[in-house]
């Protein structure tokens, strides 16, 4: 019987033959991701860190991201006390304010790479299977514990094969993909497991797999894996990284997965994640004509160059509805950078938007972008929890980019489809 | 001792809302923000002993310790639910706070009901019912009895340099 990716990786990793799933393993990530938690983390373990120091200079990447600029003084200070640790322990990876979302730091800076193990005090680590790596959000004190000690323990999970068969059709992204998948297997559908998507993935660039596994913990998944392919080459060879670099990890063909399931892509629709669970999920035609007040494209789940260039091509020459607010967060300073290269920038600012800084912005409800009571935003991140944009009493949609900003023209929620409602002369497509 | 009830996918926005990641540590800062925008009266009557019940997917979403923290300082016995979402487990086993996947008992419940936990017999006994929930593994239950992650880690350091 052959093997999952997970099963592979973490026998690598703990040095250990063959595994099955359910038996618990040692192992030494090659990276330790943090962020503005990196503060209150090495907070905690002061002492130990004065009378043994850190496990490895070169473990942690730390990336300023959650709360910036600084909001108060007491972020500020967080934000002083990391950069004072950084240059006390000599950290080798480190991202100030102004970079970018830390996930999108670790693929776009090739130290997320095919094979490799990371774990990070984030729940959105998951992202990285996007290219092949394994990698997993702990909490803040294992964090702490890592940056002792460089080890942890891992249980081998069950593996769900997901076959994505067919093609999209025009108007509809990978957003819409994850977010039916959700909707499928419910919030809780791949709790404890590692999710290998297989079929016919090569129709997705590693933008697009970068969302759908970043949403990999939104169905309570470990991990989510995409097989390292020509596209997985191709991308990191375009950011410099030679296939020398890293050793692909790919799970056997006839490996035994707890659960085996099928999609057939070209019926899948555009669809919007109601309030307030993500796997709440409708069609975008059963929504239409929904006032909104706020939207938001960007985040570690949609704010990459292709992300903004379908938002450009539906806004161009266009104005936001003069009701509403239009946010744009771009993932990282390349990000905006090529962003701005493109014209992508004045096409957005031309038609109404507001761009923020490279980071988390109003994802996370701490600033940038909190709402109102009975306020309601559609938004291309990965959440949409009661309270999560600062507000209980306001309500988050979750939708594509080409969904948020086909629907910003109109101040509702708009089928992004050309002849869809509301939409009859969108011609992008 | 009081049970507090609660439904499926009760998200760490519900436990301890975001807008205060950054702002709260300490279990006097998290304490008074606990389900916050779940319940609002837990803050303010949770005593020490008392029990939550919930659904499906406990703690799903962000990597938050904080309600973690704050349920061990506030003296919450145990956590019972049908299923927990990952990074809330391991919170959970990190800062030592006992955790208890059982659906049956979850479901057995009744308003009223007495519920006691037999830790040593991997029992929970809902309105005189015994429910038997399995063991942590060895190497995990040996982080949770030492009180959580770091002093376990504290332990490991000083037995390795000594």
């Amino acid at each position: 019987m052959g093997e999952t990716f997970a099963e592979k990786i973490l026998a690598k990793y703990s040095g250990e033959k063959k595994l099955v799933s359910g038996k618990i393993v040692t192992v030494k990530p090659d990276h330790l991701l943090t962020h503005d938690n990196t503060a209150p983390l090495i907070q905690k373990i002061e002492p130990e860190l004065e009378e043994y120091g850190i496990y490895s200079k070169s473990l942690p990447v730390i990336v300023l991201d959650h709360v910036i600029p600084a909001v108060s003084e007491k972020t500020a200070n967080n934000h002083k006390i990391i950069r004072e640790f950084v240059k006390n322990y000599e950290i080798e990876h480190f991202f100030d304010v102004g970079y970018g979302v830390c996930h999108q730091i670790m693929v776009e800076k090739g130290l997320a790479l095919p094979g490799k193990l990371i774990l990070g005090s984030d729940s959105h680590t998951c992202s990285y299977g996007a290219i092949g790596a394994f990698s997993s959000g702990i909490d803040r004190t294992e964090a702490a514990a890592l940056m002792l000690t460089g080890e942890t323990w891992l249980k081998v999970p069950d593996s769900i094969r997901m076959t994505l068969e067919n093609k999209l059709r025009p108007g509809v992204t990978a957003k819409d993909v994850v977010l039916h998948i959700i909707g499928d297997i419910s919030a809780s559908g791949a709790n404890y497991c590692s999710v290998e998507f297989h079929g016919n993935i090569k129709q997705f660039s590693v933008e697009e797999r970068f969302t759908i596994a970043n949403m990999g913990v939104e169905m309570g998944a470990k991990n989510a894996f995409f097989p390292v392919d020509e596209v997985t080459k191709k991308y990191l060879s375009s950011i410099g990284i030679p296939p020398s670099k890293y050793s692909a990890i790919q799970p056997d063909d006839d490996a035994l997965y707890s659960k085996e399931l099928k999609y057939n892509l070209s019926v899948i629709a555009p669809v919007v994640a109601l309030p307030h669970n993500v796997d709440n999920v409708k069609k975008v035609t059963e929504v239409v004509g929904l006032e909104i007040h706020q939207f938001l494209i960007g985040t570690c789940t949609n704010g990459r160059l292709s992300d903004f260039r379908i938002a450009a091509r539906i806004l161009k020459g266009k104005k936001v509805h003069p009701n509403v607010r239009l946010l744009i967060l771009p993932s990282s300073r390349q990000v905006y950078l090529d962003a701005l290269k493109e014209g992508i920038i004045d096409i957005l600012v031309e038609a109404g938007g507001i761009i923020l800084p490279p980071g988390c912005g109003p994802c996370l409800g701490a600033h940038q972008g909190v709402l109102a009571p009975k306020e309601r935003c559609l938004s291309t991140a990965n959440r949409n929890f009661k309270g999560r944009m600062g507000c209980k009493d306001a309500e988050i949609y979750l939708a594509s980019p080409a969904t948020v900003a086909a629907s910003a023209i109109h101040g509702k929620i708009t089928d992004p489809r050309k002849g869809g409602t509301l939409n009859e002369d969108l011609e992008i497509w | 001792m009081k049970i507090w009830k609660y439904g499926d996918n009760i998200d760490t926005d519900m436990l301890f809302p975001g807008k205060y990641v950054y702002d709260c540590n300490t279990p006097e800062e998290i304490i008074p923000h606990l389900l916050e925008d779940l319940d609002s009266s837990f803050a303010k009557n949770v005593k020490e002993g008392d029990i939550i019940l919930a659904g499906k997917n406990f703690g799903c979403g962000s990597s938050r310790e904080q309600p973690v923290i704050g349920f061990k300082a506030v003296g919450i016995a145990a956590v019972v639910a049908e299923s927990f979402a990952r990074i809330f487990y391991r919170a959970s086993i990190n800062q030592g706070l006992l955790l208890i996947e059982c659906p049956d008992a979850v479901k057995a419940y009744s308003k009223g009901d007495n519920v006691s936990v037999d830790i040593e017999n991997g029992k929970i006994i809902i309105g005189g019912k015994a429910f038997s929930f399995p063991s942590l593994p060895g190497e995990i239950l040996a982080i949770r009895d030492a009180g959580g992650l770091l002093s376990y880690t504290r332990k490991k350091l000083k037995k390795n340099s000594g």
